[in-house]
């Protein structure tokens, strides 16, 4: 294949996983391991994420076995079949490359179900309606929020921990502002939507 | 009643700068030991209202207790006394004097109450290191970053170990990073000594820092729900 082809198999290899997938892949790029130690280590790299379950990782394993990104490296004389270690290929090595290379499109088009909210409480409701979903939303962001402010700053926090809650923060406070700013807007809004 | 009373105490608390209304009548109760953050946009009556509380400014009308009693009507000695004995104030900027060393300048507010030297300077050196600037005792503000700054505030408004912190936009002037680690300090601080903290801030990442947030608008406590948090701890 020519290096072009390559890239083009890489790309359509990539774009086929979620990005848990190659974090997977960058873990084994770290070193060979089996499924069992590689579930404990994303959840432990990434311990605000959602826990991977084992089926998924063994099925993302099996996936990027398939694809030739990983392959079997032994087993532990003591185990069973999940006992199987997977080491990154070449091929893994150059999917993870171009996935680190390639800039994430800043969201071209707004979807979000705050917003979904709003718009479909104006249509079928009144303002009113609208302020109480906007109102109990911001509460609860605003909650989120100062759980993940105490988590950064309890006493041993890790650094895994207070980026992750960082990023959660900077989300949460713009989805606030956006908040605020809808709450200023209702009434206006209210009536474009029923003009 | 059967409760015992808050800490700070505001009752229809109305206060306005000639014509322009600040404060529109704002009751509000903060228990001891208590970190509130009050928030809200710009103009909406947060420096009033804490100004108020802390017994600077006098209401035209309601009335601030604390602990009990009825703050607003003493004479301005006797809430002079107030703040100097119980409270601590901390702005955004501009209160540590450029000629002093940071070690003299925490030492301060103990030599206005008396303290001799050396226990004045023992207890700042110990402020200092708290809120992790001890190296700079010797240092003055204008040699120091602004999160270094604030960080001698900080220890300066609690050398005097009050009841309450005053505390208004602490952070407003630093950048994100440098704003956290001064609230870090600040907030360890106030839960080991629990003393009661007002922060008055327009950052919801700010008000992520304390137990609950009292939300204005107008120059009123919005009770309408927009209170974001819920009650004490
Ligand atoms: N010293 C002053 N003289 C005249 N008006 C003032 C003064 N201080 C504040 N105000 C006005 O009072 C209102 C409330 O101000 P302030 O308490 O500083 O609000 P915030 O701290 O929320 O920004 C605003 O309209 C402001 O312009
Ligand atoms: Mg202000």
């Amino acid at each position: 294949m020519t290096p072009e082809r390559v890239d083009t198999a890489i790309h359509s290899v990539n774009s086929g996983l979620v990005s848990s997938s190659h974090v997977l892949l960058g873990l084994l790029a770290v070193g060979a391991m089996h499924g069992y130690d590689l579930k404990r280590a994303y959840d432990n790299r990434l311990p605000q994420a959602k826990p991977l379950g084992y089926g998924q990782v063994y099925a993302t394993l099996g996936r990027l076995s398939r694809d030739g990104l990983v392959t079997p490296a032994g087993q532990d004389r003591d185990a069973g079949p999940d006992r199987t270690s997977y080491a990154i290929t070449p091929a893994g090595r150059a999917a993870l490359d171009e996935w680190l290379a390639a800039v994430e499109p800043p969201a071209p088009h707004v979807a979000s179900t705050l917003l979904n909210k709003v718009m479909v409480a104006l249509l079928v409701a009144d303002v009113d309606r609208a302020r109480r979903y906007l109102t109990a939303q911001r509460r609860a962001h605003t909650d989120r929020l100062r759980e993940l402010t105490a988590l950064k700053i309890a006493p041993g926090a890790r650094l895994d921990d207070v980026i992750a809650a960082d990023y959660a923060i900077a989300h949460l406070d713009a989805d606030l502002r956006w908040l605020q700013t809808t709450l200023d807007r209702v009434a206006d809004w209210h009536r474009e939507v029923r003009a | 009643m059967t409760e015992p009373p808050a800490q700070l105490q505001a009752r229809g608390v109305v206060r306005s700068y000639g014509a322009t209304p600040a404060l529109r009548g704002v009751t509000l109760d903060v228990a001891e030991g208590e970190i509130v953050a009050v928030t809200g946009p710009s103009g909406c009556g947060k420096s009033t209202l804490l100004h108020c509380l802390a017994g600077i400014l006098r209401p035209d009308a309601g009335e601030i207790g604390y602990r009990g009693q009825r703050i607003d009507t003493w004479s301005e000695a006797a809430r002079s006394r107030l703040r100097r004995t119980e409270f601590g104030v901390l702005f955004q900027f501009g209160q540590l004097v450029a000629e002093l060393t940071a070690a003299e300048n925490v030492a301060l507010p103990l030599l206005l109450a008396g303290t001799g030297r050396r226990a004045a300077r023992t207890a700042a050196l110990s402020w200092l290191d708290r809120l992790g600037v001890a190296d700079l005792a010797d240092t003055r503000p204008g040699e120091m970053s602004g999160g270094q700054q604030q960080r001698c505030a900080t220890a300066r408004a609690l050398v005097t170990e009050p009841r309450v912190l005053f505390a208004d936009e602490p952070t407003g002037a630093l950048d994100t990073l440098t704003g956290e680690q001064v609230l870090g300090h600040l907030v360890r601080v106030a839960r080991e000594q629990r003393t009661t903290v007002v922060l008055v801030t327009h950052d919801a990442r700010v008000a992520g820092y304390a137990d609950r947030e009292i939300a204005m608008r107008d120059g009123t406590v919005d009770h309408s729900g927009l209170g974001l948090v819920g009650g004490p701890r």
